[in-house]
Order: C-alpha cells, then sequence, then structure tokens
C-alpha cells in the first residue's frame, strides 16, 4: 500500500519536504514505517525522540497502518 | 448553551482582553491567566525572534484533552487555550491560557497543569532564530 506521510519541525527539514508517499507492505505496523524511514533518512536517528501519529492520535510501535490513515512524524514538541 | 472550552490556534496576534472577557462568569470567584511571552535570550545567547509551526487538527485535539483532563481533576468552570503560530518577536505572546472556577486553589492548579502538560504532548514546535543561525527547540539531545 502507498501511504503519505506529513513532517513537522525539524523532520520537514531532514525530509526537505512538507510530505513523502512510501510504499508499505498491508500489514505494516509504525515501527516498520520508523525503520524504513530511517534508512532513508538517518538523521532520523539523531533526535531526541521522535514519534508517530495515526489520525491525530500518539501511535504505539505495534500499531497498524491503513491506507487512508493520516501519518504524521512528530518530533520533539516545544509549544508554549 | 454556554460554552466552557474556548481552543484555538491563531496566526494574528492574541488578544488578551478579549481572552479574559470570555472567562468572566458571575459564577467565577477567581480567574487564572498564564501569558507566555518571547524571551530575548536562550542560555546567554540574544534570540532575534520565534517561528511557531503547529499539526493543527492533532494539536487541538491533544489541547480539548488537556482540558478534559483538567476538568475532571479540579472544580474549575471554563478553560481557554490560544496559541500562535508564524513568526513573532521578542515580547509577544506565543500562548494564552485563562481558566476560572469558584475558588482559587483549583484555578491556579488547574492553569499550571495545563501549560505545563501542553509542553510535553501538544504537537507544536518553536524555532529559535538567533544572529548566527536558528535551531529547532528540543530536537536533537
Amino acid at each position: 500500500m502507498k501511504i503519505k506521510i506529513l513532517a513537522f519541525g525539524i523532520a520537514k527539514d531532514i525530509f526537505g519536504t512538507p510530505s513523502v508517499n512510501l510504499e508499505l507492505t498491508n500489514d505494516a505496523t509504525v515501527y516498520n514505517l520508523k525503520y524504513l524511514l530511517e534508512q532513508r533518512y538517518p538523521r532520523l536517528k539523531q533526535l531526541a525522540s521522535y514519534m508517530v501519529a495515526v489520525n491525530n492520535e500518539y501511535a504505539l510501535p505495534g500499531d497498524n497502518l491503513h491506507e487512508r490513515d493520516e501519518i504524521a512524524i512528530i518530533p520533539p514538541v516545544s509549544g508554549g | 448553551m454556554t460554552l466552557t472550552t474556548n481552543i484555538q490556534i491563531f496566526s494574528s496576534p492574541l488578544n488578551i482582553q478579549s481572552s479574559i472577557d470570555w472567562i468572566m462568569s458571575p459564577e467565577s470567584g477567581g480567574i487564572d491567566v498564564f501569558i507566555g511571552t518571547v524571551r530575548n535570550a536562550t542560555k546567554g545567547k540574544r534570540v532575534i525572534r520565534l517561528e511557531f509551526e503547529a499539526y493543527e487538527p492533532m494539536a487541538i485535539a491533544e489541547m480539548e484533552k488537556i482540558a478534559k483532563q483538567a476538568f475532571e481533576k479540579w472544580p474549575v468552570q471554563k478553560i481557554l487555550i490560544h496559541h500562535r503560530t508564524g513568526i513573532l518577536e521578542v515580547g509577544e505572546v506565543p500562548v494564552l491560557i485563562a481558566v476560572s472556577a469558584a475558588h482559587r486553589a483549583a484555578a491556579f492548579d488547574a492553569c499550571r497543569f495545563i501549560i505545563d502538560t501542553l509542553k510535553q504532548t501538544v504537537p507544536i514546535w518553536k524555532k529559535e532564530i538567533f544572529e548566527d543561525g536558528e535551531v529547532w527547540v528540543a530536537a536533537h539531545p
């Protein structure tokens, strides 16, 4: 399945674009996505941490992804 | 019906007086207001300006969760959380929180909980611009 990933803050700088498209297997999890992204963008591994959000909720590594999910990379937040 | 929460993200300056007007009510005995402002230095280094970026739908959802938790923890009446995006100069206001309650202790406690939790969970990012460069705050260890 093809999924679109939104990037914010420093993740947007690392990707060089506000969103990227990735091809994933249909049973892919958040963990699989992070692994693939870190292969393609090694600078992600230098961040203090980062989370993945699925449909506006923080997701866990074992959560499954679906084709029409809204997926976002959430680097350490710093609002306020 | 009277709304008890007012949670918004703005790309234009926050209006402090209209926020206080919204939170006032005859039932309230105390209102706590937290105003975050852009400071002119970080660790001794001069800050020129800040840039804020938000993942807006999720940021609104997370702020609504925080307000819900505050209502569960303390007997508060109304909660307002306004956050800015875009470029902010020194002295401008990136965040405004107001809480009303019958008695002051709940308003103080809830207000502090809201700003502390917002800084940990709400997907908003701050870039500090210095004279010689810029950095996304908290991105690196």
